[in-house]
């Protein structure tokens, strides 16, 4: 008996890392942002096969169909040329190095006291919630009650993240003409047209 | 609630697999016939709005029209730019259609009329309409060409725009239904449709799917007059046939959303005997049809949005409606204990 499950979940996590592996090392930034959209697509494969549909579809939702449109529309904008990039990788290859050998190191020294539980094989095919109980509503017990203040602390967060990043990239340009719709529809000719007399030579 | 036992899947699913095949061939086949005479009804009706006759040569009354125009498309030359992204340039058009086609595999046609009837099927669909901007910018961005990449760049900006509103839109209509699933949506609406309550929410609905399809008055991305025809200017033959087909599967595909939504999908208009005769099918096809012609008809009448006002719109118009009229709704539905499994 072949495992599908299995066979899913290994060609899912294998897509997912080489196109994770090759979002850094394109050569093109554009196939860059493609392989990330790759790579999110396969972690939603992979909710899908944990039974946690819900994820998936908002993973989608909100990772592939806004977060990475607004990369693509960036990275297409700016047009990165190859030249400088390579110059400048030359000039940070020392630190770079530096931070990612550290995380290697600590990533290797957390592997060697790792232990994988019996339960998380299992985890592989089986569904979050064995009782019926839908994966919105799981969701929405867990968010929407239990947690119900740190889900609102969090979103107080991102709204001042929001908040920070309206004020850091607001200004107030001068000479600039805004269709103010209110005032269009609120013009009368009787105010906007008159007649003027004029004596010759005078001007207005 | 749909679950599919993975490991025995050999054994006992080889019939039903090929039961699936035929279904989905069937729902392609009807798509696609759907599709061709779709843009002989776009010809027929914007030629009786301005008075003129319309395609009227091939075949009886012109119903041969589509196919011809099918055949020229396909005996054309596909023509790949020069300095062109070949591999992207013809993934473009691929994946447009394929996504317009593979949207369909969660709407209910009739009471269990459904190729997968999934639990989050309202999220499957917001997810795959959602995608159909990734087509328009690849192909503007693959052709290497100033016209189709400005075209893809106002796409992308419009269609991210108009899901934010399209989003709440939606999530009014599931706290009234209290469920993700198109089945139960439909069903929810046995007695009152969602257009009387949620009347603003479809008419919002309905002007954000035009902005999604690229449809006039807001076919920025494709405005002839200063584009040429935008993200598919260096598009010929069947790439160019592909996203066409793309296009007006989306029109198809909104209004099918929108039917299911606001107009009970499948139920006759009244639960009583001369309206109850009447398959379901027929019902949500005549639906389909009302909605199809609300784009031809907006497409004749209305002229084209400037982008600034575009962009007013969707984010300074709809989105603080939509956001209110969500709070309005579970506030209405919590007071009056309306709510869903209450």
């Amino acid at each position: 008996m072949i495992n599908i499950a299995a066979i899913l979940f290994y060609l899912f996590s294998g897509v997912l890392l080489s196109s994770a592996m090759m979002v850094v090392t394109a050569r093109n930034t554009v196939h860059g942002v493609l392989f990330l959209i790759l790579a999110f697509f396969n972690a939603a494969g992979l909710f899908i096969l944990a039974n946690a549909e819900f994820l998936a579809l908002l993973l989608v939702v909100v990772y592939v169909g806004a977060v990475a449109v607004l990369f693509l529309f960036v990275v297409m904008m700016l047009n990165v040329e190859m030249g400088n990039i390579q110059k400048t990788a030359r000039e940070y290859s020392v630190a770079g190095g530096l931070i990612g050998g550290t995380l290697a190191v600590e990533l290797i020294l957390m592997l060697y006291s790792w232990n994988t539980s019996p339960e998380a094989f299992e985890m592989i095919s089986s569904p979050i919630s064995k009782d019926g109980v839908t994966n919105t509503q799981a969701l929405g017990n867990l968010i929407y009650t239990h947690y119900a203040l740190i889900f609102q602390a969090s979103g107080i967060i991102l709204l001042i993240a929001m908040v920070g990043a309206i004020v850091l990239t607001l200004r107030h340009r001068e000479g600039i003409r805004r269709q103010k719709i209110g005032d269009q529809l609120a013009r009368d000719p009787k105010d906007s047209v008159s007649l003027v007399d004029i004596s010759p030579g005078s001007g207005i | 609630m749909v679950s599919i036992d993975l490991n025995n899947f050999w054994s006992s699913a080889f019939q039903d697999l090929l039961v699936l095949v035929g279904y989905i061939l069937l729902i392609l086949v009807g798509l696609v016939l759907a599709v061709s005479y779709l843009t002989l009804a776009e010809r027929k009706v914007l030629a009786a709005i301005q008075i003129r006759v319309g395609p009227n040569v091939v075949g009886w009354f012109g119903l041969l029209q589509p196919f011809a125009d099918g055949l020229k498309l396909i005996h054309k030359e596909t023509i790949i730019p020069t300095r062109a992204n070949p591999f992207l340039f013809i993934l473009a058009p691929i994946l447009t259609f394929s996504l317009s086609l593979s949207a369909w595999a969660v709407i209910p046609f009739g009471e269990g009329w459904v190729i997968s009837n999934i639990n989050v099927g309202i999220l499957y669909l917001f997810a795959i309409s959602s995608l159909g901007v990734y087509g328009i910018i690849m192909a503007g961005w693959a052709s290497n060409s100033r016209y189709a990449f400005l075209g893809a760049l106002r796409s992308a900006a419009q269609m991210v725009s108009y899901e934010v509103s399209i989003g709440l839109v939606l999530i009014a209509v599931i706290l009234t239904a209290g469920s993700l699933n198109l089945t139960e949506i439909v069903e929810a609406q046995k007695g009152l449709w969602f257009i009387i309550p949620h009347l603003p929410m479809a008419v919002i609905f309905m002007i954000s799917a035009l902005a999604e399809t690229n449809r006039a008055p807001f076919d920025l991305p494709e405005a002839e007059s200063e584009l040429v025809t935008g993200y598919n200017v260096e598009y010929s033959s069947m790439t160019f046939a592909l996203f066409f087909l793309g296009e007006y599967a989306n029109m198809i595909l909104m209004s099918a959303m929108g039917s299911i939504l606001f107009l009970g999908g499948w139920l006759p208009p009244f639960d009583i005997v001369p309206f109850t005769w009447v398959p379901g099918i027929v019902w949500f096809s005549l639906k389909i049809s009302v909605l199809l012609f609300v784009f031809l008809w907006v497409r004749a009448t209305f002229p084209r949005y400037r982008y600034d006002q575009l962009m007013r719109l969707g984010w300074k118009v709809f989105l603080p409606f939509t956001l209110f009229w969500v709070v309005l709704t579970s506030g209405v539905l919590v007071t009056f204990n309306l709510y869903p499994g209450s």
